[in-house]
């Protein structure tokens, strides 16, 4: 028998399920090229039939960069923590579109892959967390751009730039939790479709996209820090561009939100797992 | 190498579907309900997985078939009862029944996609399912990127598809067109690539629903020859189809379900006999359309003479009913219409048990009160009603065939229309309840002889 076969063996019981569900890391590991071939379907899909194809991932953030320039920077003059308007909000505007998009296309994935779900057997985690990988690709595109703006500021990182993967760490980890719990959750009650926009919205003005975190008054400091994307986008912000000091306990505070995001979105979605195929 | 390598203990499957609507009467109630309907719909939402309202959440095993200890709500049906069987190693097994039977449903259970309400399934193999062919095909991915992803998603790993890869492509025939979109696929084209991902899983145990009623007839000659070689490869297969030629192709042994219980599993031979023989209808008034489908025998489409129009089994009250005590008359009522003037027209009834063993037989002209109208009848609407005399029958199930004859012209049979029952009520408060057919009260007689 080939070797690849051996790792997969028999018996299997098949009951109805009772009390917590924990999850099978070594059926994940399993069907690790299904989750592959579903990211990668997803990255090639986005742009298929464009005439702009990957350019979209740099043209969103951009043009929203310009507007918000526009509106907060000029008209509302909202300060920017010393630098120029631009890049402060682009800056966040790469890690915002990146949430964003991601916690969107996650809570809709399990009901767009409904008729893969009730034909087929695999952990239905991979669902809501193929989006949530693909769009590191539409990250690193703008990310690129970034790079680009920070040396026509004259901008550069400082050595607190290590901390960069641990910042997007925690992104992924905070899209993936919001994700599958909003995933879990429209299967059942399709308001949810209708609640993202919505969400995305507030969640956007609770966090310091188009504003400074300092602008934020002291004694709300340790509640606005409760946002995991405040740590993430002040903490872009701190190790790219110098504007402020590392925030740590802002980010020591996100970080924590975020794993706890993680651990129950993922806790929910496996209690509700086996419903999913009777109800999407 | 006959282990068993299925195990299906008791399982049983039960799903939420839409109850019945409530009409509105007045305007006011249309508004109330309006109003009312955010909190209705987030109880209904709720319930679709919980199913708290049923009495009866304990399971215990053969109750769940029985009606009278049945307290499930409306909105509540049972796809699957009690379903048990096993398969070994290397069997091809058919599942077949009519559309609602549960044969979807089971098959979704042992593919791990939906989990069961009750009972155990043990697989001792690995499992490929192909519920439907073509499963996670997206139309902007090209037939090579769509191999590669519909072969994950049946559950090969990325090295063993691309060690079939050529092989695929040969099976499929595309060749030409395996760098072009699937969306520019014809339906044709589609189906065979969909087919060959999944013709060359190399699965322990093989699931199959009704995946080969899709493609051309050249098509449906290379599925059947692949499954048949897939058997013959000593590979365990289940197979759900409408297609009894397949099946009986196929598989040895087959399991016939019914509204989510199973009837019989036996060999193919006398499973599909059994199906395909099922006619009876547990309706005490049959309508005329009913009748039409399942009347044989002599019958003249283009010159009818003689055709009925409704069959019912009525108690002394006027009552349809399905089940009758011992020491109550029956009354059997044919309704029929004479489209020509007929001359001796004989209305026979046939009683039978489920064997098709013929118990009693009753005509109309025995009576002789009948004799007058036997020689013509004009044409009309007639009824006839037959009456069964109390304190005949013991408890059993009863079938019942018409046969209409007009002599020398149409002979309509109308096989096994009825199934009806009988409970025995026991004699001088004496009840024994043995099943026998007849039960009848005799006169005794005794006298001392010394």
């Amino acid at each position: 028998m080939p070797e690849y076969e051996k790792e997969l063996k028999p018996y299997i019981q098949i009951k109805p399920v009772k009390g917590w569900q924990l999850i099978d890391f070594k059926e994940l590991s399993k069907y690790r090229d299904l989750f592959y071939f579903l990211v990668t379907r997803d990255i090639k899909v986005k742009y298929k039939q464009t005439v702009l194809g990957g350019l979209w991932a740099i043209i969103r953030p951009f043009f929203m960069m310009v507007v918000f320039t526009l509106f907060f920077g000029k008209l509302a003059k909202i300060p920017s923590d010393g630098i120029p308007y631009p890049i402060f909000s682009y800056t966040a505007m790469v890690a915002w579109m990146y949430f964003s998009t991601s916690i969107a296309d996650s809570a809709n994935s399990l009901i767009g892959e409904a008729n893969l779900i009730s034909k087929v057997y695999f952990p239905r985690v991979i669902v809501p967390l193929s989006p949530v990988l693909a769009g590191l690709l539409d990250f690193c595109i703008a990310f690129i751009v970034l790079i680009g703006m920070m040396v026509y500021y004259q901008l550069y990182p400082n050595i607190m730039i290590v901390f960069l993967p641990l910042l997007m760490l925690l992104m992924i980890l905070t899209a993936s939790g919001v994700g599958m719990f909003l995933a879990a959750l429209n299967a059942k009650y399709r308001d949810i479709r209708y609640t993202v926009p919505f969400i995305i919205q507030l969640w956007m003005f609770a966090s310091p996209v188009v504003y400074p975190a300092s602008l934020v008054p002291g004694k709300y400091r340790f509640l606005y820090a409760l946002n995991p994307m405040v740590g993430v986008i002040e903490g872009f912000r701190a190790v790219l561009l110098g504007t402020v000091a590392f925030p740590t306990q802002m980010i020591a505070i996100s970080a924590l939100v975020s794993v706890v995001l993680f651990v129950f979105g993922l806790f929910y979605f496996k209690q509700m797992e086996r419903y999913f195929a009777d109800v999407v | 190498m006959s282990e068993t390598i299925v195990s299906v203990e008791k399982l049983s499957k039960r799903y939420r579907i839409g109850a019945r609507e409530q009409g509105y009467r007045t305007f006011r109630e249309a508004i109330i309900d309006g109003l009312m309907g955010p909190v209705r719909n987030f109880k209904r939402l709720r319930k679709l997985t919980n199913f708290n309202d049923t009495k009866q959440n304990q399971i215990a095993g053969s109750s769940l078939a029985d009606p009278d200890v049945d307290n499930t709500p409306d909105d509540v049906i049972w796809a699957l009862k009690d379903i048990s069987f096993e398969v070994k190693r290397g069997e091809v097994v058919g599942i077949i029944g009519r559309n609602g039977a549960g044969k979807s449903t089971l098959l979704k259970i042992l593919s791990r996609i939906t989990e069961p309400t009750a009972g155990v399934v043990s697989l001792y193999g690995r499992i490929s399912s192909l519920l439907e062919v073509g499963t996670g095909f997206h139309p902007e991915l090209t037939g090579r990127e769509n191999i590669f992803l519909n072969g994950a998603i049946l559950g090969m790993r990325k090295v063993e598809i691309e060690r079939k890869f050529d092989e695929i492509v040969a099976f499929a025939d595309i060749e030409k067109f395996i760098d072009t979109p699937v969306k520019r696929y014809s339906s044709g084209m589609y189906v065979r690539l969909a087919f060959a991902v999944a013709a060359n899983l190399e699965p322990e145990i093989l699931i199959v629903d009704e995946v080969l009623a899709v493609g051309d007839v050249a098509f449906q000659k290379k599925c059947m020859g692949k499954m048949s070689d897939v058997a013959k490869e000593g590979r365990t297969v289940l197979l759900v189809s409408h297609n009894m030629a397949a099946i009986r192709n196929l598989c040895s042994r087959s399991i016939l379900l019914d509204e989510g219980n199973m009837i019989i599993d036996d060999s193919t031979a006398r499973v599909i006999d059994h199906y395909l023989s099922h006619k009876t209808l547990e309706k005490a008034v049959v309508s005329k359309a009913e009748i039409e489908t399942r009347m044989e025998g002599v019958i003249l489409k283009n010159d009818p003479h003689v055709r009925c129009a409704e069959i019912a089994l009525i108690d002394q009250t006027g009552e349809p009913k399905l089940t009758f005590y011992s020491n109550e008359p029956i009354f059997i009522k044919i309704k029929l219409q004479c489209l020509k003037a007929v001359y001796n027209l004989g209305a026979i009834l046939h009683l039978t048990d489920e064997k098709d063993n013929l118990l009693l037989l009753t005509q109309n002209i025995d009576d002789p009160d009948m004799m007058d109208g036997y020689n013509r009848l004009d044409e009309g609407i007639y009824e006839f009603i037959c009456e069964i005399p109390p304190n005949l029958f013991g408890s059993k199930k009863f079938y019942l065939t018409l046969n209409l004859e007009f002599p020398k012209k149409e002979h309509l049979v109308i096989p096994k229309i009825i199934g009806f029952e009988v409970k025995f009520n026991g004699y001088n408060g004496i009840h024994h309840d043995y099943p026998f057919f007849f039960r009848p009260q005799f006169k005794w007689r005794m006298q001392k002889l010394n």
